[in-house]
């Protein structure tokens, strides 16, 4: 008892300790003038993030590149062997496969979904309701929805009660024997994408749904007085006109795909043939303390974020200049 | 800035310095007795004489163990506390093992951790800092333990930390009430147990249900039925030999011992009561492997003495109520009774005498046969701890097997691999051979390719 008080105390002391150098800091920033003041002004806002920058993201990824070149307990050099083992071994081509499918299929089909119920809910009454309904899955978090989901997935063998929703409702509609789900591959891979669909399309409906109603009235209003209904308004005006909000959309729901690891880890643990790629990094790492595969794979995770990462900033960027 | 706003500024920073250095000095103030003569303790005490001279000293523990279980723990150690006057500073933790190596590499070992797993004890004692037990502990081990436990808690030879509970994986969950109904007898031998399987099978249900999903854990029970089996047929030389890679998953026994494991667990006719076909097995969690045997959807499982706590409130355990197990038979003739189990190890950190006593205490049949008093559900390999105290039938059923001598008593092996194979591969190959039809061959060989070389 006594102790938790003590460490609650050395925490709050830590935390009062830290503002107190902060504002310190900034009372010296203040007084500084003249010739000192633009370049010491600059130090204090950005020194922190730099060091943290380089402390949290830029050594990291050099040491990680560098453990990369080395074998399972670092002590030995050898090149490019882990890239090799990487994208040969047959298992880690199924989890790079696997991988590609993931950021292909999900990010496409939250963005088409969501776009749908934007575009659906937008002219529904009382709509916030709705919109709070299908953004609420946002929400809970991957492990969480995960275990919901694997009481959806859960199967017993026909001649027994079913405690799955999913098994019940196919029985109900008539398939006699419907496979154990989570076993079924490759169908496994992709019931494992609809609890990430299902999470993510909130936050795309959302997003999209404002920027259909930053599109202008008169533009909407002008192409109806051309002649443009239904489905040539929304191919030719409404979607070329939230282009932009579509890529940010997409790529982001991209990268945080190609992080999926809760979902994997949660549902299978990555067997069945569901691995991913975060997923089999983390298990080479830490439970085969392979550094050097791990640091491969993580490697080759970072460098495919990279351009999704680069054309998102960009794409914001363009967004901004514009308006 | 304004004089104005620099004197707020000063006014805020003033007050923060304050706290920073009034709690600087709350953290000091840890006792610091010097040592007196030793008192001599009376009465009720007076059986801790041995453990005196101490008093107002704390020892800091750290485990895996929590509330309710630790509660227990806490109220089998009050007497001793009280007479001889060390307190016993407890925290349990879910995350322990991965937190215990961060905290020792840290600097900021507990005095006392109890470990369950002998290779994370020898990661530990690899990293220096782990303190060797006195010779009276030695001593304590030496006398009441089956001498195989003794070098569970040895690393290359030297003798570090003693047990504490212990776990009985070799026994089979039955429904006393259904195999009465049946007219089934409890089977004493391999063959009769195969024979009742088929016996059940021909009324049309599944005789066993099995499950090893857990999480990230998946596929741990399935290892458990193979090293079983190991033991059984190969007995304790070749159990030893396959933990240390002396014998690889590619050999004639280990494969034979997978074909056995085939014959039983991964026999269609047999498995899986209740819920489905073989590979059904992936997917069901072991906490749920046993529910239909309560339905009569299923007769026997597999699995250790901590599966106790699985069944639902209100379950009557008992050698005639709903739920039983009974000792899973030897294959072998020329194996005297093997038994696979698991403990916990009492390790210290600390080298200061007050921590060696209580380590020191907790190998004794007395402190044994208090925990023991204190609740069900805890089971001591401890042959001076006093048996008549076990209230569960369940407890004295684990630990006549656990305390006996002649038994063939082995570690449970993947705690003794290295966590490569015995934490990694041979889980998700264990799992992948129920799950995706792999073959035998494959299947060991995955497992040894991954071994560390």
């Amino acid at each position: 008892m006594s102790e938790t008080v003590l460490k609650f105390g050395n925490t709050i002391g830590v935390i009062a300790m830290f503002f107190a150098i902060l504002l310190v800091v900034f009372f010296a920033a203040g007084r500084a003038t003249g010739r000192f003041a633009r370049p010491l002004t600059i130090a204090i806002f950005l020194g922190p993030a730099a060091v943290l920058l380089l402390a949290g993201l830029v050594i990291p990824v050099i040491r990680t590149v560098y453990l990369s070149l080395f074998n399972g307990s670092s002590s030995r050099f050898v090149g490019g062997d882990n890239y090799e083992w990487a994208f040969t071994a047959s298992p880690i081509q199924k989890v790079l496969i696997n991988t590609l499918l993931w950021i292909v299929v999900a990010p496409v089909v939250t963005t088409v979904i969501g776009l749908a119920m934007a575009l659906l809910v937008d002219r529904m009454k009382r709509q916030a309701f709705y919109k709070s309904l299908i953004f609420m899955p946002m929400a809970v978090s991957f492990v969480g929805a995960s275990f919901i989901w694997r009481f959806v997935y859960e199967a017993r063998g026909p001649e027994q009660p079913q405690i799955g929703l999913l098994s019940q409702v196919v029985m109900a509609l008539g398939w006699k024997n419907p496979p154990n789900w989570i076993l079924a591959q490759p169908l496994n891979t992709f019931l494992l994408m609809v609890i990430m669909i299902w999470v993510q399309t909130g936050f795309a409906m959302v997003v999209l749904s404002a920027a259909i109603k930053a599109v202008p009235d008169e533009i909407t209003e002008a192409a109806r007085m051309d002649g443009a209904t239904g489905r040539k308004l929304l191919f030719q005006v409404t979607i070329p006109m939230i282009r932009n909000t579509l890529i940010v959309v997409l790529t982001a729901i991209m990268i945080t795909t190609l992080k999926v690891f809760d979902i994997v880890r949660t549902m299978t643990g990555g067997n069945f043939g569901t691995q991913v790629l975060a997923n089999e990094m983390y298990t080479q790492s830490f439970v085969f303390f392979e550094n050097g595969r791990g640091s491969t794979l993580a490697t080759i995770l970072f460098v495919a974020v990279l351009p999704l990462v680069l054309y998102n900033i960009f794409q914001l960027r363009r967004e901004r200049a514009t308006r | 800035m304004s004089a104005l706003t620099r004197r707020r500024a000063l006014a805020l920073v003033a007050p923060a310095v304050a706290v920073v250095t009034v709690l600087a000095g709350c953290s000091n103030t840890s006792g610091n007795n010097a040592a007196g003569p030793v008192p001599t303790l009376t009465g009720d005490c007076a059986k801790y004489q041995a453990f005196a001279g101490q008093s107002g000293k704390t020892v800091t523990m750290f485990a895996s163990i929590i509330s309710p279980e630790s509660d227990s723990l806490q109220k089998s150690w009050k007497e001793f506390s009280d007479c001889t006057g060390i307190k016993i500073s407890y925290e349990g933790s879910n995350d322990f093992e991965s937190q215990l190596p961060v905290r020792v590499s840290g600097g900021n070992a507990p005095d006392l951790a109890i470990i369950p797993q002998p290779g994370l004890l020898q990661k530990m004692v690899e990293t220096g800092k782990v303190v060797k037990p006195n010779d009276a502990t030695a001593a304590n081990v030496d006398k009441y333990w089956n001498k195989t436990w003794k070098s569970f808690g040895s690393v290359n030879g030297t003798f570090y930390a003693p047990p504490m509970s212990a776990n009985m994986k070799s026994l089979v969950w039955y429904s006393p009430k259904a195999f009465t109904a049946g007219g089934y007898q409890v089977p004493t031998t391999w063959d009769q147990m195969m024979q009742l399987s088929d016996r059940i099978s021909a009324t049309g249900k599944k005789p066993w249900c099995g499950g090893i999903g857990s999480g990230t854990a998946t596929g741990w029970p399935a290892t458990d039925w193979l090293e079983q089996i190991v033991l059984r047929t190969g007995g304790g030389d070749v159990y030893d030999k396959w933990v240390s890679h002396e014998i690889k998953f590619n050999s004639p026994e280990i494969k034979q011992a997978m074909q056995t494991l085939q014959g039983w667990m991964l026999n269609p006719k047999y498995v899986n009561g209740g819920f489905g076909d073989v590979k059904s097995i992936a997917t069901t969690t072991f906490q749920d492997a046993g529910k239909p045997i309560l339905t009569g959807n299923c007769f026997m499982l597999q699995q250790a003495s901590f599966y106790g706590a699985q069944w639902p409130a209100g379950t009557q355990i008992g050698e005639n109520a709903d739920i039983f197990a009974f000792y899973l038979p030897g294959i072998n003739s020329s194996v005297p009774t093997p038994v696979v189990g698991g403990g916990e190890f009492t390790t210290a950190f600390g080298d200061r005498p007050e921590v060696k006593l209580v380590q020191q205490y907790l190998s004794t049949p007395e402190w044994h046969t208090s925990r023991i008093k204190a609740a069900k559900g805890w089971v001591s390999a401890n042959n001076g701890a006093d048996q008549s105290a076990y209230t569960d039938p369940l407890d004295k059923l684990s630990a006549k097997y656990l305390t006996d001598a002649n038994a063939t008593f082995r570690f449970d092996a993947s705690d003794l691999m290295p966590a490569a194979v015995g934490s990694g591969q041979e889980w998700k190959s264990m799992t992948a051979w129920f799950a995706e039809g792999k073959s035998i061959d494959q299947t060991v060989q995955d497992i040894d390719s991954q071994w560390p070389a």
